[in-house]
């Protein structure tokens, strides 16, 4: 009796949809870190060169996958929003796997 | 005045946290504030929350002495949210009630994985407490003036009222508060970095006055290393010999007045020159001293000596946020770092010495000063075994997975997330600047940079040190105070409840919750005064790496793999944790901590989750596969 979710909430129809939408985002955030990594051990000193704005690209780089971040999220948050809202005018198929 | 300020802090939170008391009375209460709390004030209390001692002290203290390395940190913590948003947050609060551990168990109902899940909960949670705990002692030293343990047993004596008291809601409302006033803070300590702008002058004028390290000739006398200036003279020095069979002194002991100070030497042609260190020197009868001088505060260091070229006493004025950065960058700006360069015995003295060096801003600004990423293959696996535990573990701290249960819905959980993305993130780039201009501006304590953000401000003026100091010690309630109620949880819902089955009514599992905290919170305490000294930044690395091999594989893969079975769950738990804690006391960094050689440790990584995390991930494939469920039945994600 002790396990249950803590709120019952509604019936959610956009579940697949949503969980396939983060997955996707998901990889693309990954892979641009991954490549962050790699750049930072395979070429360190590409890093420091000049990019923008007088920022080398260790800065824009950074500060990139922090606004990039931000910037999916919204994006994803904006499409589960719409799908909630709407699921059959969109072609949500049932909601749990 | 500082002493006023974290007072009345400290007044208003206890004061919280008795209003709240009364409206505690149920489990759901204390461990889920009753699953309405609103999911802004709640993605601000993720920031509260997450923002610990390691973001706020370490970070910018990693960045004060090693550059954009520090800022490494604050980019893979911020990626995790991205593990947390678009595969946790929602399947999270579908599935769960109190903790992390109904979640994994909501299609198996297995006392073996409440077991795991509930060990794994509390091993991760003390792990991320040891570096909270040392961030509070190393607050309070220049603060109140009190002793590193003493400032220790202040917050978990506080954080344990907090919670016993009032439970998650009122540990929700004190990171809300401090998760607030921390980015009001900081940007305002960025603004009066960046108009402030640069100066090759560190001295300026603040309370404690900048110590102007000296440099004086020197020559050598029969293999003795003596000072050519008046006022000092010879006392020791500490030599090595070069595998030709040369004798080469390093470092040169003078007295001047009474005092013993430190000296570097530094060979220049024919010439030699002796610069002073920062040093302290313990000794037998255990009296320190700082430069020479008994029980003296550290001296703060690091400067500019050249700005984009220009030398002498050159000052920018105000500069905006990115002319800060790309100047820091010019690799015609040198910064004056300082490093330590030795340890040794003095006769019954034990002496660490931190000298100067001297690296320009386009090395400052790339990474390479702390994480050896141009060194050996070892090397460069350890930087990327850290970016994947920070990369993973986010979506796996056992404090972070509870908040998703203190909002209403799962799109609640969802918008909680982004808001926590948007405020965290902004801090993580405030980092930089925090910590650069600390580096810059002469007040980093060479000894512990945990400070470097507090005794920037203090350059400033008290009144924002104190404010700062204030909201820095509220940083270490907060997140101390959610790790305690997870830990809490894991205890009194995760193991007795569920696993041993005690069937407990309402108002016992609250009060077996609140004993919980009461001996987490006294372990917390003991391990913040036996890992003193150390960059909880470092320690929280550490945290994540146990995290992300111990409970990320569990959770996404019963997301996202229809085979798993609760033994598959049980045994990544298991191997997660063994390996992860395992490899982290065989690394070199813990065999230093032993009073080892770095060499002597058998395994060479000091960051275990390269090997960790795949481990945990496979082995749960593999146990899976051989023991098949007889009914299937998937998780609605």
């Amino acid at each position: 009796m002790f396990h249950q979710p803590a709120a019952k909430g509604k019936p959610d129809n956009a579940i697949g949809y949503k969980s396939k939408l983060g997955i996707f985002m998901f990889i693309i955030y990954a892979v641009i870190y991954a490549g962050f990594v790699v750049v930072n051990v395979a070429r360190p000193t590409l890093m420091e060169k000049h990019f923008i704005f007088g920022l080398n690209i260790a800065v824009v780089y950074g500060f990139g996958l922090i606004v990039f971040a931000l910037i999916l999220a919204l994006i994803y948050n904006h499409l589960c929003t719409m799908r909630e809202k709407h699921p059959a005018q969109n072609g949500a198929k049932g909601g749990h796997k | 005045m500082a002493f006023a300020i974290f007072a009345a802090f400290v007044a208003f939170v206890l004061f919280l946290s008795f209003y709240f008391s009364r409206q505690t009375q149920s489990a759901s209460g204390f461990f889920a504030a009753g699953g309405q709390i609103h999911w802004a004030v709640n993605g601000v209390s993720f920031a509260g929350d997450y923002l610990s001692a390691a973001s706020f002290l370490g970070i910018c203290g990693m960045i004060a002495v090693a550059g954009y390395d520090g800022f490494l940190y604050s980019i893979g913590y911020l990626a995790g949210w991205i593990v947390a948003l678009f595969v946790v947050a929602e399947p999270m609060k579908r599935l769960g009630k109190f903790t992390f551990t109904d979640a994994l168990d909501s299609t198996f109902n297995s006392p073996g994985i409440q077991l795991a899940a509930g060990i794994s909960t509390l091993i991760v949670s003390i792990f991320y407490l040891i570096p909270q705990m040392v961030g509070a002692g190393v607050l309070v030293t220049p603060l109140l003036g009190l002793p590193h343990a003493v400032g220790v047993i202040m917050v978990g004596t506080i954080v344990i009222i907090i919670v016993a008291t009032a439970g998650m809601k009122s540990t929700t409302y004190v990171q809300f508060l401090k998760g607030a006033l921390l980015l009001i803070f900081s940007t305002i300590l960025v603004i009066a970095v960046c108009q402030r702008g640069l100066t090759t002058n560190p001295d300026h004028g603040g309370k404690k006055p900048y110590y102007d390290y000296r440099k004086i000739p020197a020559a050598q006398q029969n293999g003795t290393i003596k000072p050519a200036a008046p006022g000092f003279t010879f006392a020791a020095q500490q030599a090595h010999t070069t595998p030709q069979g040369e004798l080469v002194v390093d470092f040169v002991k003078l007295e001047e007045a009474d005092r013993f100070t430190w000296w570097k030497v530094e060979r220049k042609d024919e010439t030699i020159e002796l610069v002073e260190t920062a040093s302290v020197t313990v000794r037998g009868d255990g009296s320190r001293f700082v430069n020479g001088i008994e029980n003296s505060d550290e001296l703060q260091v690091g400067s500019l000596s050249q700005i984009a070229g220009k030398s002498g006493d050159v000052k920018t004025g105000p500069v905006g946020a990115f002319k800060f950065l790309s100047l820091l960058s010019d690799k015609d700006t040198i910064v004056t770092r300082w490093k330590k360069a030795a340890v040794f015995s003095d006769g019954d003295h034990m002496v660490t010495l931190f000298a100067s060096t001297e690296t320009p801003g386009n090395k400052i600004m790339r990474p390479g000063l702390q994480f050896k990423v141009e060194g050996t293959i070892l090397q460069r696996l350890d930087f990327v075994s850290l970016m994947l535990a920070l990369f993973c573990g986010t979506a796996a701290l056992p404090h972070i997975l509870i908040r998703y249960y203190t909002v209403p819905s799962p799109a609640c959980a969802r918008k909680s997330t982004i808001v926590a993305i948007a405020t965290i993130g902004f801090f993580y780039i405030l980092t930089l600047y925090m910590g650069l201009g600390a580096m810059a501006n002469g007040v980093v304590n060479p000894f512990s940079d945990n400070m470097s953000a507090p005794l920037l401000a203090r350059s400033f003026n008290t009144y924002l040190f104190a404010i700062i100091s204030a909201i820095a010690f509220a940083t270490v309630l907060g997140t101390v105070s959610g790790l305690i109620i997870a830990a809490s949880g894991a205890v009194a819902h995760d193991l007795l409840d569920r696993f041993y089955d005690l069937k407990l009514n309402e108002r016992q599992k609250v009060i077996i919750g609140k004993a919980a905290a009461f001996t987490v919170g006294l372990i917390a305490i003991i391990l913040g005064i036996v890992f003193q000294g150390m960059n909880v930044s470092y320690l929280v690395g550490w945290a994540f790496a146990v995290a992300a091999s111990a409970n990320l594989p569990a959770i996404i893969m019963l997301l996202f793999w229809k085979r798993t079975t609760a033994s598959g769950i049980i045994a990544s738990i298991t191997v997660g944790i063994i390996v992860a804690v395992g490899l982290i006391l065989l690394s070199p960094d813990m065999f230093e901590r032993y009073g080892l050689t770095r060499s002597q440790a058998p395994f060479q990584l000091n960051q275990p989750g390269i090997i960790s995390i795949p481990l945990s991930f496979i082995t749960l494939i593999i146990v899976s596969l051989f023991t098949k469920k007889k009914n299937v039945k998937v998780a609605a994600i």
